[in-house]
Protein backbone atom coordinates (compact mmCIF):
# COMPACT_ATOMS: atom_id res chain seq x y z
CA UNK A 1 0.00 0.00 0.00
CA UNK A 2 2.75 2.43 0.88
CA UNK A 3 4.32 1.79 -2.51
CA UNK A 4 1.08 2.77 -4.21
CA UNK A 5 0.97 5.98 -2.17
CA UNK A 6 4.59 6.66 -3.11
CA UNK A 7 3.86 6.21 -6.82
CA UNK A 8 0.83 8.45 -6.48
CA UNK A 9 2.76 11.30 -4.88
CA UNK A 10 5.45 10.94 -7.53
CA UNK A 11 2.80 11.37 -10.22
CA UNK A 12 1.06 14.29 -8.46
CA UNK A 13 4.42 15.89 -7.72
CA UNK A 14 5.46 15.61 -11.37
CA UNK A 15 2.27 17.26 -12.65
CA UNK A 16 2.41 19.96 -9.96
CA UNK A 17 6.07 20.85 -10.28
CA UNK A 18 6.14 20.92 -14.09
CA UNK A 19 3.03 23.12 -14.25
CA UNK A 20 4.50 25.40 -11.59
CA UNK A 21 7.70 25.58 -13.58
CA UNK A 22 5.74 26.81 -16.60
CA UNK A 23 3.93 29.38 -14.44
CA UNK A 24 7.28 30.55 -13.11
CA UNK A 25 8.46 31.11 -16.67
CA UNK A 26 5.39 33.32 -17.08
CA UNK A 27 6.31 35.17 -13.88
CA UNK A 28 9.86 35.74 -15.09
CA UNK A 29 8.45 37.01 -18.39
CA UNK A 30 6.19 39.48 -16.57
CA UNK A 31 9.19 40.80 -14.63
CA UNK A 32 10.99 41.27 -17.94
CA UNK A 33 7.85 42.90 -19.42
CA UNK A 34 7.26 40.32 -22.11
CA UNK A 35 4.51 37.80 -22.79
CA UNK A 36 6.25 34.55 -22.04
CA UNK A 37 5.48 30.98 -23.08
CA UNK A 38 2.21 29.21 -22.20
CA UNK A 39 2.07 27.45 -18.83
CA UNK A 40 2.38 23.97 -20.35
CA UNK A 41 5.65 24.83 -22.09
CA UNK A 42 7.80 22.76 -19.73
CA UNK A 43 5.68 19.66 -20.47
CA UNK A 44 6.30 20.27 -24.16
CA UNK A 45 10.04 20.62 -23.58
CA UNK A 46 10.31 17.42 -21.55
CA UNK A 47 8.22 15.29 -23.89
CA UNK A 48 9.99 16.67 -26.93
CA UNK A 49 13.37 15.88 -25.41
CA UNK A 50 12.18 12.36 -24.65
CA UNK A 51 10.95 11.93 -28.24
CA UNK A 52 14.33 12.76 -29.79
CA UNK A 53 17.13 10.37 -30.53
CA UNK A 54 20.24 10.36 -28.41
CA UNK A 55 23.70 8.88 -28.48
CA UNK A 56 25.73 7.20 -25.80
CA UNK A 57 29.29 7.74 -24.60
CA UNK A 58 29.55 4.40 -22.84
CA UNK A 59 27.93 2.50 -20.00
CA UNK A 60 28.80 4.96 -17.21
CA UNK A 61 27.19 7.77 -19.18
CA UNK A 62 23.88 5.91 -19.46
CA UNK A 63 23.94 4.45 -15.99
CA UNK A 64 24.70 7.76 -14.26
CA UNK A 65 21.66 9.42 -15.82
CA UNK A 66 19.39 6.64 -14.58
CA UNK A 67 21.06 6.74 -11.16
CA UNK A 68 20.49 10.48 -10.92
CA UNK A 69 16.81 10.24 -11.93
CA UNK A 70 16.07 7.16 -9.81
CA UNK A 71 17.92 8.49 -6.78
CA UNK A 72 16.08 11.80 -6.88
CA UNK A 73 12.66 10.15 -7.31
CA UNK A 74 13.49 7.85 -4.40
CA UNK A 75 14.39 10.88 -2.28
CA UNK A 76 11.09 12.50 -3.11
CA UNK A 77 9.20 9.38 -1.98
CA UNK A 78 10.60 9.76 1.55
CA UNK A 79 9.65 13.43 1.89
CA UNK A 80 6.33 14.25 3.55
CA UNK A 81 4.13 15.70 0.80
CA UNK A 82 1.62 17.74 2.76
CA UNK A 83 0.35 15.31 5.36
CA UNK A 84 0.84 12.32 3.05
CA UNK A 85 3.80 10.24 4.21
CA UNK A 86 4.39 7.24 1.98
CA UNK A 87 6.79 5.30 4.22
CA UNK A 88 5.69 5.94 7.78
CA UNK A 89 8.53 6.45 10.26
CA UNK A 90 11.14 6.80 7.53
CA UNK A 91 10.52 10.47 6.66
CA UNK A 92 13.80 11.38 8.26
CA UNK A 93 15.93 14.43 7.54
CA UNK A 94 19.05 12.30 7.34
CA UNK A 95 17.43 9.90 4.84
CA UNK A 96 16.51 12.82 2.59
CA UNK A 97 19.92 14.49 2.78
CA UNK A 98 21.72 11.18 2.27
CA UNK A 99 19.65 10.16 -0.74
CA UNK A 100 19.69 13.61 -2.31
CA UNK A 101 23.46 13.32 -2.78
CA UNK A 102 22.92 10.24 -4.98
CA UNK A 103 21.29 12.41 -7.63
CA UNK A 104 24.20 14.85 -7.73
CA UNK A 105 26.81 12.11 -7.64
CA UNK A 106 25.10 10.12 -10.39
CA UNK A 107 25.07 13.18 -12.57
CA UNK A 108 28.71 13.94 -11.75
CA UNK A 109 29.70 10.37 -12.65
CA UNK A 110 27.74 10.40 -15.87
CA UNK A 111 28.99 13.81 -16.95
CA UNK A 112 32.62 12.87 -16.39
CA UNK A 113 31.87 9.73 -18.41
CA UNK A 114 31.05 11.96 -21.35
CA UNK A 115 34.66 13.10 -21.47
CA UNK A 116 33.93 16.73 -22.29
CA UNK A 117 36.17 19.35 -20.70
CA UNK A 118 33.29 21.74 -20.02
CA UNK A 119 31.52 18.93 -18.18
CA UNK A 120 34.54 18.48 -15.91
CA UNK A 121 34.63 22.18 -15.07
CA UNK A 122 30.88 22.15 -14.44
CA UNK A 123 31.07 19.19 -12.06
CA UNK A 124 33.94 20.79 -10.18
CA UNK A 125 31.85 23.90 -9.75
CA UNK A 126 28.71 21.96 -8.78
CA UNK A 127 30.45 19.96 -6.05
CA UNK A 128 32.28 23.05 -4.77
CA UNK A 129 28.98 24.87 -4.54
CA UNK A 130 27.46 21.88 -2.71
CA UNK A 131 30.20 22.13 -0.07
CA UNK A 132 29.44 25.85 0.21
CA UNK A 133 25.66 25.76 0.72
CA UNK A 134 25.36 22.56 2.73
CA UNK A 135 27.36 23.77 5.74
CA UNK A 136 25.22 26.75 6.90
CA UNK A 137 22.01 24.86 6.11
CA UNK A 138 23.12 21.84 8.11
CA UNK A 139 24.19 23.96 11.11
CA UNK A 140 20.73 25.51 11.33
CA UNK A 141 18.85 22.23 10.91
CA UNK A 142 21.11 20.30 13.30
CA UNK A 143 20.50 22.91 15.98
CA UNK A 144 16.77 22.42 15.46
CA UNK A 145 17.08 18.64 15.57
CA UNK A 146 19.23 18.80 18.72
CA UNK A 147 16.61 20.76 20.63
CA UNK A 148 13.57 18.75 19.56
CA UNK A 149 15.32 15.43 19.90
CA UNK A 150 13.82 14.14 16.67
CA UNK A 151 14.85 14.28 13.03
CA UNK A 152 11.53 13.17 11.57
CA UNK A 153 10.42 15.80 9.06
CA UNK A 154 6.71 15.31 9.65
CA UNK A 155 7.19 15.71 13.42
CA UNK A 156 9.32 18.83 12.89
CA UNK A 157 6.48 20.15 10.73
CA UNK A 158 3.93 19.11 13.33
CA UNK A 159 5.54 20.88 16.31
CA UNK A 160 5.35 24.16 14.40
CA UNK A 161 1.58 23.93 13.98
CA UNK A 162 0.92 24.00 17.76
CA UNK A 163 0.95 27.82 18.10
CA UNK A 164 -0.71 28.72 14.81
CA UNK A 165 1.09 30.82 12.25
CA UNK A 166 3.39 32.46 14.81
CA UNK A 167 4.77 29.06 15.74
CA UNK A 168 6.35 28.54 12.32
CA UNK A 169 10.12 28.50 12.42
CA UNK A 170 10.30 31.30 9.89
CA UNK A 171 8.94 33.56 12.69
CA UNK A 172 10.48 31.88 15.71
CA UNK A 173 13.96 31.49 14.22
CA UNK A 174 14.18 34.19 11.52
CA UNK A 175 17.98 34.12 11.23
CA UNK A 176 17.91 30.42 10.46
CA UNK A 177 15.11 30.90 7.94
CA UNK A 178 17.10 33.56 6.10
CA UNK A 179 20.15 31.29 5.96
CA UNK A 180 18.06 28.34 4.79
CA UNK A 181 16.44 30.44 2.08
CA UNK A 182 19.83 31.57 0.76
CA UNK A 183 20.96 27.94 0.84
CA UNK A 184 17.79 27.01 -1.04
CA UNK A 185 18.78 29.40 -3.83
CA UNK A 186 22.12 27.60 -3.97
CA UNK A 187 20.50 24.15 -3.97
CA UNK A 188 18.13 25.02 -6.80
CA UNK A 189 21.01 26.30 -8.97
CA UNK A 190 19.06 29.47 -9.63
CA UNK A 191 20.68 32.79 -10.42
CA UNK A 192 22.70 34.22 -8.59
CA UNK A 193 24.01 30.73 -7.77
CA UNK A 194 23.74 29.08 -11.19
CA UNK A 195 27.52 28.91 -11.52
CA UNK A 196 27.62 25.15 -12.32
CA UNK A 197 25.33 25.37 -15.36
CA UNK A 198 26.43 28.76 -16.70
CA UNK A 199 25.36 28.45 -20.36
CA UNK A 200 27.24 31.50 -21.55
CA UNK A 201 30.57 30.61 -19.95
CA UNK A 202 30.94 26.84 -19.93
CA UNK A 203 28.17 25.73 -22.33
CA UNK A 204 25.72 24.37 -19.71
CA UNK A 205 28.49 22.74 -17.66
CA UNK A 206 27.66 19.12 -16.79
CA UNK A 207 24.81 19.08 -19.32
CA UNK A 208 27.03 19.87 -22.29
CA UNK A 209 27.05 16.39 -23.85
CA UNK A 210 23.47 15.44 -23.10
CA UNK A 211 20.88 15.51 -25.83
CA UNK A 212 17.56 13.91 -26.58
CA UNK A 213 16.38 11.26 -24.11
CA UNK A 214 19.28 11.66 -21.72
CA UNK A 215 18.60 15.38 -21.48
CA UNK A 216 14.88 14.77 -20.99
CA UNK A 217 15.64 12.46 -18.08
CA UNK A 218 17.95 15.07 -16.57
CA UNK A 219 15.22 17.70 -16.90
CA UNK A 220 12.91 15.34 -14.99
CA UNK A 221 15.65 14.87 -12.39
CA UNK A 222 15.90 18.63 -12.00
CA UNK A 223 12.14 18.93 -11.46
CA UNK A 224 12.15 16.24 -8.77
CA UNK A 225 15.20 17.76 -7.08
CA UNK A 226 13.33 21.08 -6.96
CA UNK A 227 10.35 19.31 -5.36
CA UNK A 228 12.61 17.87 -2.66
CA UNK A 229 14.54 21.05 -1.93
CA UNK A 230 11.61 23.46 -1.79
CA UNK A 231 9.66 20.79 0.11
CA UNK A 232 12.43 20.61 2.72
CA UNK A 233 12.19 24.36 3.28
CA UNK A 234 8.40 24.27 3.54
CA UNK A 235 8.46 21.37 6.00
CA UNK A 236 11.25 22.75 8.16
CA UNK A 237 10.39 26.44 8.30
CA UNK A 238 6.80 26.94 7.13
CA UNK A 239 5.16 24.18 9.13
CA UNK A 240 4.07 21.77 6.41
CA UNK A 241 0.31 21.50 6.81
CA UNK A 242 -2.24 19.50 4.85
CA UNK A 243 -1.90 19.01 1.12
CA UNK A 244 -3.59 22.26 0.04
CA UNK A 245 -1.67 24.41 2.55
CA UNK A 246 1.55 22.68 1.60
CA UNK A 247 1.07 23.35 -2.10
CA UNK A 248 0.17 27.01 -1.48
CA UNK A 249 3.29 27.50 0.67
CA UNK A 250 5.34 25.70 -1.94
CA UNK A 251 4.04 28.03 -4.63
CA UNK A 252 4.92 31.16 -2.63
CA UNK A 253 8.44 29.99 -1.77
CA UNK A 254 9.15 29.03 -5.37
CA UNK A 255 7.73 32.32 -6.69
CA UNK A 256 9.98 34.26 -4.31
CA UNK A 257 12.96 32.29 -5.61
CA UNK A 258 11.88 33.11 -9.17
CA UNK A 259 11.53 36.83 -8.46
CA UNK A 260 15.10 36.91 -7.16
CA UNK A 261 16.20 34.81 -10.13
CA UNK A 262 14.59 37.15 -12.64
CA UNK A 263 16.55 40.24 -11.62
CA UNK A 264 19.98 38.91 -10.58
CA UNK A 265 23.29 38.26 -12.27
CA UNK A 266 25.62 35.34 -11.72
CA UNK A 267 28.30 34.91 -9.04
CA UNK A 268 31.71 33.54 -9.84
CA UNK A 269 32.45 30.25 -8.10
CA UNK A 270 34.93 31.69 -5.59
CA UNK A 271 32.39 34.40 -4.78
CA UNK A 272 29.81 31.71 -4.07
CA UNK A 273 32.05 29.95 -1.57
CA UNK A 274 33.26 33.09 0.18
CA UNK A 275 29.67 34.36 0.24
CA UNK A 276 28.32 31.24 1.94
CA UNK A 277 31.26 31.01 4.34
CA UNK A 278 30.86 34.68 5.31
CA UNK A 279 27.63 36.11 6.65
CA UNK A 280 25.32 33.05 6.34
CA UNK A 281 27.61 30.76 8.33
CA UNK A 282 27.93 33.37 11.10
CA UNK A 283 24.16 33.86 11.17
CA UNK A 284 23.59 30.11 11.29
CA UNK A 285 26.05 29.70 14.18
CA UNK A 286 24.34 32.53 16.08
CA UNK A 287 20.96 30.94 15.42
CA UNK A 288 22.14 27.51 16.55
CA UNK A 289 23.67 29.01 19.72
CA UNK A 290 20.44 30.87 20.53
CA UNK A 291 18.33 27.77 19.99
CA UNK A 292 20.58 25.37 21.89
CA UNK A 293 21.68 27.51 24.88
CA UNK A 294 18.66 29.72 25.53
CA UNK A 295 15.84 27.68 24.04
CA UNK A 296 14.34 30.81 22.46
CA UNK A 297 12.36 30.17 19.33
CA UNK A 298 11.49 26.52 19.97
CA UNK A 299 8.38 25.17 21.65
CA UNK A 300 9.16 21.79 23.10
CA UNK B 1 23.80 6.24 -36.47
CA UNK B 2 21.65 7.79 -33.79
CA UNK B 3 18.43 7.61 -35.77
CA UNK B 4 15.16 5.76 -35.26
CA UNK B 5 14.33 3.56 -38.22
CA UNK B 6 10.63 4.30 -37.93
CA UNK B 7 11.28 8.03 -38.07
CA UNK B 8 12.59 7.62 -41.60
CA UNK B 9 9.26 6.31 -42.93
CA UNK B 10 7.23 8.63 -45.10
CA UNK B 11 3.90 7.55 -43.64
CA UNK B 12 2.95 9.46 -40.53
CA UNK B 13 1.55 7.28 -37.76
CA UNK B 14 -0.56 8.41 -34.83
CA UNK B 15 2.42 8.54 -32.45
CA UNK B 16 4.42 10.36 -35.08
CA UNK B 17 1.73 13.06 -35.17
CA UNK B 18 1.86 13.47 -31.39
CA UNK B 19 5.65 13.62 -31.45
CA UNK B 20 5.47 16.25 -34.19
CA UNK B 21 3.22 18.43 -32.04
CA UNK B 22 5.75 18.35 -29.19
CA UNK B 23 8.63 18.95 -31.58
CA UNK B 24 6.91 21.91 -33.16
CA UNK B 25 5.93 23.59 -29.92
CA UNK B 26 9.38 23.45 -28.39
CA UNK B 27 12.22 24.55 -30.66
CA UNK B 28 15.62 25.15 -29.16
CA UNK B 29 18.05 26.95 -31.40
CA UNK B 30 21.76 26.69 -31.38
CA UNK B 31 23.45 29.79 -30.07
CA UNK B 32 25.95 29.74 -32.90
CA UNK B 33 25.48 32.31 -35.59
CA UNK B 34 27.72 32.62 -38.59
CA UNK B 35 27.09 35.84 -40.47
CA UNK B 36 25.68 39.32 -40.10
CA UNK B 37 22.09 38.08 -39.66
CA UNK B 38 22.97 37.27 -36.07
CA UNK B 39 22.58 40.93 -35.08
CA UNK B 40 18.83 40.63 -35.65
CA UNK B 41 18.50 37.76 -33.20
CA UNK B 42 19.11 39.65 -29.90
CA UNK B 43 16.09 41.94 -30.49
CA UNK B 44 14.06 38.87 -31.42
CA UNK B 45 15.08 37.13 -28.20
CA UNK B 46 14.67 40.01 -25.78
CA UNK B 47 11.69 41.81 -24.36
CA UNK B 48 10.27 43.56 -27.42
CA UNK B 49 9.69 40.62 -29.77
CA UNK B 50 10.03 37.83 -27.16
CA UNK B 51 10.93 34.65 -28.99
CA UNK B 52 10.07 32.60 -25.88
CA UNK B 53 6.38 33.00 -26.72
CA UNK B 54 6.87 30.32 -29.36
CA UNK B 55 8.67 28.07 -26.91
CA UNK B 56 12.01 28.93 -28.46
CA UNK B 57 15.15 29.61 -26.58
CA UNK B 58 18.90 29.65 -27.06
CA UNK B 59 20.82 26.50 -26.18
CA UNK B 60 24.53 26.54 -25.63
CA UNK B 61 25.42 23.21 -27.18
CA UNK B 62 24.53 21.37 -30.42
CA UNK B 63 23.53 18.22 -28.54
CA UNK B 64 20.46 19.94 -27.09
CA UNK B 65 19.52 22.09 -30.05
CA UNK B 66 16.82 21.46 -32.66
CA UNK B 67 17.31 24.37 -35.03
CA UNK B 68 20.55 25.45 -36.65
CA UNK B 69 20.49 29.03 -37.88
CA UNK B 70 22.79 29.90 -40.77
CA UNK B 71 22.62 33.67 -40.55
CA UNK B 72 24.17 34.95 -43.72
CA UNK B 73 27.36 34.26 -45.71
CA UNK B 74 29.42 31.15 -45.02
CA UNK B 75 33.12 31.11 -45.67
CA UNK B 76 34.68 27.75 -46.51
CA UNK B 77 36.42 27.67 -43.13
CA UNK B 78 33.13 28.23 -41.30
CA UNK B 79 31.37 25.65 -43.46
CA UNK B 80 33.58 22.92 -42.04
CA UNK B 81 32.53 23.88 -38.49
CA UNK B 82 28.91 24.12 -39.54
CA UNK B 83 29.02 20.57 -40.88
CA UNK B 84 30.64 19.30 -37.66
CA UNK B 85 27.97 21.11 -35.68
CA UNK B 86 25.10 19.87 -37.83
CA UNK B 87 26.22 16.27 -37.55
CA UNK B 88 26.48 16.53 -33.76
CA UNK B 89 22.87 17.61 -33.38
CA UNK B 90 20.27 15.03 -32.40
CA UNK B 91 17.67 14.04 -34.97
CA UNK B 92 15.14 15.44 -35.77
CA UNK B 93 16.98 18.65 -36.57
CA UNK B 94 16.13 21.62 -38.75
CA UNK B 95 18.12 24.27 -40.62
CA UNK B 96 17.02 27.82 -41.39
CA UNK B 97 19.00 29.85 -43.93
CA UNK B 98 18.95 33.63 -43.51
CA UNK B 99 19.13 36.12 -46.32
CA UNK B 100 20.30 35.84 -49.91
CA UNK B 101 23.86 34.72 -49.04
CA UNK B 102 22.71 31.20 -48.22
CA UNK B 103 20.67 31.04 -51.44
CA UNK B 104 23.17 32.18 -54.06
CA UNK B 105 26.12 33.81 -52.34
CA UNK B 106 24.56 37.28 -52.32
CA UNK B 107 27.15 40.03 -52.63
CA UNK B 108 29.88 37.44 -52.14
CA UNK B 109 28.93 35.62 -55.33
CA UNK B 110 32.40 35.91 -56.89
CA UNK B 111 34.45 35.45 -53.76
CA UNK B 112 36.92 32.57 -53.63
CA UNK B 113 36.48 32.14 -49.87
CA UNK B 114 32.69 32.04 -49.62
CA UNK B 115 30.36 29.24 -50.71
CA UNK B 116 27.50 30.12 -53.02
CA UNK B 117 24.73 27.69 -52.19
CA UNK B 118 24.20 26.20 -48.75
CA UNK B 119 21.78 23.61 -50.11
CA UNK B 120 24.63 21.63 -51.62
CA UNK B 121 26.26 20.93 -48.26
CA UNK B 122 23.53 20.56 -45.65
CA UNK B 123 19.77 20.34 -46.21
CA UNK B 124 17.90 23.59 -45.59
CA UNK B 125 14.30 23.40 -44.44
CA UNK B 126 13.40 27.04 -44.82
CA UNK B 127 14.94 30.13 -46.39
CA UNK B 128 14.28 33.55 -44.95
CA UNK B 129 14.28 36.50 -47.37
CA UNK B 130 15.76 39.91 -46.65
CA UNK B 131 19.14 41.43 -46.07
CA UNK B 132 18.91 41.70 -43.15
CA UNK B 133 15.47 40.35 -42.17
CA UNK B 134 13.50 42.34 -39.61
CA UNK B 135 12.66 40.63 -36.29
CA UNK B 136 9.04 40.38 -37.48
CA UNK B 137 10.21 38.36 -40.47
CA UNK B 138 12.26 36.11 -38.20
CA UNK B 139 9.27 35.48 -35.92
CA UNK B 140 7.15 34.77 -39.00
CA UNK B 141 9.71 32.26 -40.22
CA UNK B 142 9.80 30.45 -36.91
CA UNK B 143 6.02 30.28 -36.89
CA UNK B 144 6.12 28.82 -40.40
CA UNK B 145 8.78 26.31 -39.35
CA UNK B 146 6.61 25.34 -36.38
CA UNK B 147 3.65 24.69 -38.68
CA UNK B 148 5.84 22.71 -41.08
CA UNK B 149 7.12 20.52 -38.25
CA UNK B 150 3.64 19.95 -36.88
CA UNK B 151 2.45 18.81 -40.32
CA UNK B 152 5.55 16.66 -40.76
CA UNK B 153 6.88 18.60 -43.75
CA UNK B 154 10.27 19.66 -42.36
CA UNK B 155 12.15 16.58 -43.53
CA UNK B 156 15.59 18.01 -44.25
CA UNK B 157 17.35 15.64 -41.85
CA UNK B 158 15.75 12.65 -43.59
CA UNK B 159 17.00 13.92 -46.93
CA UNK B 160 20.47 14.22 -45.43
CA UNK B 161 20.41 10.59 -44.28
CA UNK B 162 18.99 9.26 -47.54
CA UNK B 163 21.23 11.27 -49.89
CA UNK B 164 24.30 11.27 -47.67
CA UNK B 165 26.65 10.28 -50.49
CA UNK B 166 25.63 13.26 -52.62
CA UNK B 167 26.06 15.72 -49.73
CA UNK B 168 29.32 14.06 -48.75
CA UNK B 169 30.74 14.38 -52.26
CA UNK B 170 29.83 18.07 -52.38
CA UNK B 171 31.41 18.66 -48.98
CA UNK B 172 34.62 16.91 -49.97
CA UNK B 173 34.80 18.82 -53.26
CA UNK B 174 34.71 22.15 -51.43
CA UNK B 175 36.60 21.32 -48.26
CA UNK B 176 38.90 18.44 -49.02
CA UNK B 177 38.71 15.41 -46.76
CA UNK B 178 36.83 16.16 -43.53
CA UNK B 179 38.62 14.50 -40.66
CA UNK B 180 37.52 14.58 -37.02
CA UNK B 181 40.02 13.51 -34.40
CA UNK B 182 38.32 11.86 -31.43
CA UNK B 183 40.88 11.47 -28.67
CA UNK B 184 38.53 10.18 -26.02
CA UNK B 185 37.22 7.10 -27.77
CA UNK B 186 40.43 5.93 -29.35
Amino acid sequence: MSYLIALMIVFIGFLWQVSIDGIQRKVTAKVHRRVGPPWYQTFMDIFKALSKSSITHGFIYDFGVMMALGGTIATFMFLPFGNIVAFNGLDNFFVVVYLLAIGSLGMAMSASGSGNAWAGIGIMRALTQMVAYEVPFMIVVFGMIHVYGTSSLSELAHVQQMNGILGWHIFTMPLGAIVAFISLLGMLNKVPFDTPIAPTEIASGPMVEYGGKHFGMLMLQHEFATLVEVGLFVNLFLGGGNLIEYLIKYFFVYTLVTLIYAVSARFRIENVVTFFYGVPIVLSLVQAAIVIFTGLGVNV
Amino acid sequence: MNIFEEDLNDTITFWEKIKNIFRGKSLWMLHYCTGCGAVELPPTMTARYDMERLGMGPMATPRQADVLLITGYLSVKTLRRVIYTYEQMMTPKYVVGFGSCTLNGGIYYDSYAVINRLDYYIPVDLYLAGCMPRPEAIMNTFKTLENMITKGEANGWKKYVENYDWYRNNQIRSLGEVYVKDEFHE
